[in-house]
């Protein structure tokens, strides 16, 4: 939405380069506006005294924390392995989720086969089976991806089962017509045709990848990760550097939103009118 | 290009309410690079005949052959055009759209490419190639589908309502195309219609279908020179004679009750 904004006003008006920089920094404005009103309220009750001054850092305290914790490496070391298992599993979920959703949307004995179970897991918490996988995968990162890879797919598995459905007969038909057998139909049709669905069922899946792996790293199984420095940071009253892990996880989904997801739908669906900016 | 013939084919469909015959023994022929016209009230059986000529569906009975060859599903003998403009691929350019059929064929990219270029040109959109249809209007997805449907060569083209969604000045354009592309192309086209002007138009033969049972009620030869004129004596003759037609056609089942 804004990046078609600003290209607008850059096609609009050629010649003025003023224009555009006031119509960016007006983009910006409105962008960070939000943060400087939520930052003024906290500073506010920080300075008020309402909390005790250990319970309710201020702002430039968790800032100073933040900075002081990714140049030790603590902070960037453990976004490191919370990043390394959220990928992991993030991928087990893709390729779990795709793979069932398209075999449930393609074969109508793997759908009545398959959908009774996925309504029945889908919307059970992940975190109600953690202790489950720690007894019988042990401690770690084995169970923990496992974990991530099992809870995430379910969106995927829903998406991309209904994306598949939601092709098209047209488009089937023509490629048929046309020559394409099974093999090239799938290729050619059914994934692309599939593919608004599918992303949406990824974007998803990593979100609820987040909060099972996070919730998973302050339980138990794991030492390093960002989920194990919020919840250790609670027994020495640091709440600065809870805020700073907590930060952290805000600036990594915003980068992944932003530079992933955001980019991949612009390339594809996006430019091919299938999804609306 | 090839002839075509339609021998007894019926569908019956088994529906709550009982047996419905959606097409009962139809028959008719098509010289190689004739232009026929279906035309019929709704309900008649001519877009259900089109699909099993498409072979999309299989007839409860009957035999269609192309070039001698009886038809047995879809194949790259024929090209289909459907009426609804989402039949192109969102996914592909105009370019990649036509292209798809002799992908499929195997055919190296740069020939297709260079083939499917000449196909743009003959229905005038060489110009945007690589657009992709959410950027096209109405008539020139059309124009493009039937690009499409040509482009791996097909000796007969099948065409269901192509341009009944477009409005009435464009229709008008895309007729005037089509009659010129089939004169260029030499295809055998079988083309479903409910508007007798354009079947006028187009063909050199309509076949009239009437209703409930789908039945083939009439051939009508169009014996006019082309490229017609929608305004002498003789073309409105015949779209008094084939609306007259029609007109008992949808009269029948009413009258028997």
């Amino acid at each position: 939405m804004q990046d078609a904004a600003s290209t607008i006003a850059i096609a609009g008006v050629e010649n003025s380069s003023a224009h555009v920089w006031r119509e960016r920094a007006r983009l910006i404005g409105r962008n960070v506006f939000p943060f400087i009103v939520v930052g003024a309220i906290w500073e506010a009750i920080a300075w008020a005294g309402v909390f005790p001054e250990r319970l309710f850092p201020r702002l430039e305290e968790v800032a100073w924390t933040f900075v002081e914790l990714t140049l030790n490496g603590i902070l960037p070391n453990h976004a490191a392995q919370t990043l390394l298992r959220l990928f992991s599993g993030f991928v087990v979920a893709g390729i779990l989720g795709v793979g069932i959703g398209i075999l449930m949307g393609r074969s109508r004995r793997a759908e009545d086969l398959l959908l009774p179970i996925v309504s029945i897991v889908a919307p059970i918490p992940g975190l109600a089976y953690a202790p489950l996988f720690l007894l019988w995968f042990g401690l770690g990162n084995v169970p923990a991806v496992m974990l991530v890879g099992v809870v995430a797919c379910f969106p995927v598995i829903f998406n991309t089962w209904t994306g598949v459905k939601a092709v098209k007969e047209i488009w089937v038909r023509s490629a048929q017509s046309m020559g394409a057998d099974d093999r090239r139909l799938f290729r050619h049709v059914i994934l692309p045709g599939a593919l608004p669905y599918i992303l949406t069922g990824l974007r998803l899946g990593l979100a609820q990848a987040w909060r099972i792996l996070v919730a998973l790293e302050m339980l138990v199984g794991v030492n390093w990760g960002l989920g194990w420095l919020i919840f250790g940071a609670r027994e020495l009253l640091n709440t600065d550097a809870m805020l700073a892990g907590i930060a952290v996880i805000g600036i990594i989904g915003i980068v992944l939103e932003k530079l992933v997801f955001q980019k991949i739908e612009n390339y594809t669906v996006v430019r091919w009118g299938m999804v609306t900016a | 290009m090839q002839e075509i013939e339609v021998t007894d084919v019926s569908l019956v469909y088994d529906t709550p309410a009982g047996q419905v015959h959606a097409v009962d023994h139809a028959s008719f022929e098509l010289k190689a690079s004739e232009f026929l016209c279906l035309v019929g009230p709704s309900g008649c059986g001519k877009s259900t005949l089109l699909n099993i000529l498409a072979g999309f569906l299989k007839p409860s009975g009957g035999e269609i052959k192309i070039g001698g060859k009886p038809v047995n599903g879809q194949g790259m003998d024929r090209g289909v055009v459907f009426q609804d403009f989402a039949q192109l691929f969102p996914w592909r350019t105009a370019l990649g759209n036509v292209t798809f059929g002799l992908e499929m064929k195997g055919v190296p990219k740069e020939e297709r490419e260079q083939i499917a270029l000449e196909q743009l040109k003959l229905v005038k959109l060489e110009k945007f190639a690589n657009a992709y249809p959410h950027h096209l209007s109405g008539g020139m997805q059309q124009r493009v589908a039937i690009a499409r449907a040509l482009a791996y060569n097909p000796s007969v083209l099948l065409m269901d309502e192509p341009f009944a969604a477009l409005d009435a000045l464009t229709r008008d354009d895309m007729q005037r195309l089509l009659a010129e592309v089939w004169r260029e192309t030499r295809k055998t086209v079988i083309y479903v219609t409910h508007n007798v002007a354009e079947a006028v138009y187009l063909a050199d033969r309509v076949v009239v279908m009437s209703p409930h049972p789908g039945r083939v009620k009439k051939e009508v030869v169009i014996d006019l020179p082309r490229p017609r004129d929608p305004l002498s004596v003789a073309f409105l003759e015949y779209q008094k004679q084939l609306l007259q037609e029609l007109g008992e056609a949808t009269a029948k089942p009413s009258a028997r009750q």
